[in-house]
């Protein structure tokens, strides 16, 4: 098997961000549609890193960097969002959060 | 042409992502994403990039999946709680990730101990660069990070608050 380095990164990258996205299409809980977000979003920073790593520039690194604190703050605002909305319907469905009409 | 050692990293990030989003326990999910992230990091070591490898093991697998288990830990109050951990914590359960981390360790300590060089096509780039590029071009966008971080922490202290009920007797039903 004579792949390129960069061929492989980039597959891996693409087969862990379509996982990701079949885990967001699939499920209903919605801790686990935030946990897919998680997986898509390191995906795309593999990806950074390893092109990164082919052009042998720091930029990709530095995306990283800026995706990492993305994912920190997405992270805390979506698990706040979830509690409100565990405490309004009682259940962590999603579609249950499909009738927001107040 | 990638050693081994990417193939293992690649095939247990692969085999634990599939494992997260095919648990239905949440918590079971959780083990699963820290494990599949361990070997992201692995595998970012491999590609020349030591220090991200680090902030992925310090922030994605440290901080945000602990941010996440004491979440779910928080929404699980009640007395069937206890009953639940104990279900959780069967060895079928932890054995497979636990063996996981097991081989990626292994591949650790070997790469660590054969003072491993990525292949000729990858080109290194050391964290001074990266830390020179943080501070100098960029600059501005490790700025507008802080201020995210900054609106992050204060929305999610405004949307985590308990409000008091009396404001929502008209939405009670």
């Amino acid at each position: 098997m004579n792949i390129h380095p960069t061929t492989a990164g980039m597959l891996l990258a693409g087969v862990l961000f379509v996982l990701g996205l079949i885990s967001i299409l699939v499920r209903r809980d919605i801790i686990f549609m935030l946990l897919s977000v998680e997986v898509m979003l390191n995906a795309a920073a593999l990806a950074f890193v390893v092109a990164s790593a082919h052009w042998g520039t720091a930029d990709g690194q530095v995306m990283f960097v800026f995706i990492l604190a993305m994912a920190a703050a997405e992270v805390s605002v979506g698990l706040a969002l979830i509690l409100q909305l565990y405490h309004q319907l009682k259940t962590l469905d999603s579609d249950e959060a499909a009738k927001m009409n107040g | 042409m990638m050693e081994p050692a990417f193939y293992i990293a690649a095939a247990i990030a692969v085999i634990a992502t599939v494992m997260v989003i095919t648990r239905y326990n949440i918590m079971h999910a959780l083990l699963y994403l820290v494990v599949s992230l361990l070997a992201v990091a692995v595998v970012l070591y491999l590609y020349g990039a030591p220090f991200i490898a680090a902030l992925e093991v310090i922030v994605y697998a440290g901080a945000i999946m602990v941010l996440l288990i004491f979440f779910v830990m928080m929404l699980n109050l009640g007395k069937e709680s206890a009953m639940q951990e104990q279900q959780w914590l069967k060895p079928r359960i932890w054995i497979f990730p636990s063996l996981l981390c097991l081989v990626l360790l292994g591949e650790l300590v070997f790469l660590i101990s054969q003072n491993h060089q990525p292949p000729s096509e990858i080109k290194v780039v050391d964290p001074k660069a990266v830390g020179m590029a943080l501070f100098g071009p960029y600059m501005a966008a490790v700025e507008l990070t802080g201020i995210l971080l900054m609106a992050g922490i204060v929305g999610a202290y405004h949307l985590g608050r308990q409000k008091e009920k009396t404001l929502h007797r008209f939405l009670e039903n």
